[in-house]
């Protein structure tokens, strides 16, 4: 059962971030984004996260992608943006790619042989709260001020200046 | 029980697929979704070196970069809007200059 809910979220995670870089709709994109971050909510899940992957769907398939398809809608592009006319580009990529999956590969090869723990001991979200107030209290904390200045940031960039 | 390998292999292409994506695309808002597949990626290598490990510290470091990726994506969907306003595209070879 496990495996067969690993291999369904795996797909249908790996397809919708295929069809992303095939699609040239951004609403499409982002729609299939959407489906991606779902489906590794699930994987979240399988592995003994169950905050998180609520957290995950709601914070990143809600709100971050409401956003994204929010500016979507702002922006308003109605042609597609062509892909890259030069072909060589798309093999060097791709080159580049597998050379990238090579490498990952060799520096994480210590870690495929980690054994599969079989399950957490303390993974309730009261758990996660009593780490994250004692033992990561300051990171929690400047989290705050990271958020102010993000959405001050936001704020001052966007808003439309006054004439003068 | 599900090795840790496959969360692991499934990581490492989701990584390789942001970047290709990201090198790939030509408009600034596909680009940027790219980077949050990477740091998805990264999230679910996390998670599952955590369960590996048998301790939760993984999950609050993931807590952590889901945060900074929503403060991210506020500010650089705000700078992509700026430079639409400014130039009227979003394709990232039409922007060249430094200096609007």
């Amino acid at each position: 059962m496990g495996h067969f809910l690993f291999f369904l979220l795996a797909i249908i995670c790996f397809g919708s971030v295929l069809g992303m870089i095939i699609s040239k709709n951004q609403a499409y994109n982002a729609l299939l984004l959407i489906l991606a971050f779902a489906s590794l909510g699930g994987l979240f899940g399988l592995l003994d996260a169950p905050f998180i992957a609520v957290v995950q769907i709601i914070i990143y398939a809600g709100a971050i992608m409401v956003l994204f398809i929010f500016v979507i809608m702002m922006v308003n592009v109605r042609y597609g943006i062509p892909p890259e006319k030069k072909k060589w580009t798309l093999y060097l990529s791709l080159g580049l790619a597998v050379v990238l999956v090579i490498e990952l590969i060799l520096s994480l090869k210590g870690a495929f042989s980690l054994p599969g723990s079989a399950a957490l001991d303390k993974t309730s979200p009261a758990d996660l709260g009593r780490v994250l107030f004692t033992e990561y209290l300051y990171p929690f904390e400047i989290t705050s001020i990271l958020i102010i200045a993000a959405l001050v940031g936001a704020i001052v960039l966007v808003k439309k200046r006054e004439k003068e | 029980m599900i090795p840790v390998s496959y969360f692991l292999v499934l990581s490492i292409l989701l990584f390789v697929m942001g970047t290709i994506a990201f090198l790939i695309k030509r408009d600034l808002i596909t680009m940027f979704m790219a980077v949050e597949v990477m740091l998805n990626a990264a999230n679910l290598a996390f998670i599952a070196l955590a369960k590996s490990a048998n301790s939760i510290d993984g999950q609050i470091i993931v807590f952590f970069i889901i945060t900074v990726a929503a403060a991210e994506a506020t500010v650089g969907l705000a700078i992509i809007l700026l430079i639409f306003r400014q130039k009227k595209t979003i394709k990232s070879e039409d922007i060249k200059l430094m200096k609007g």
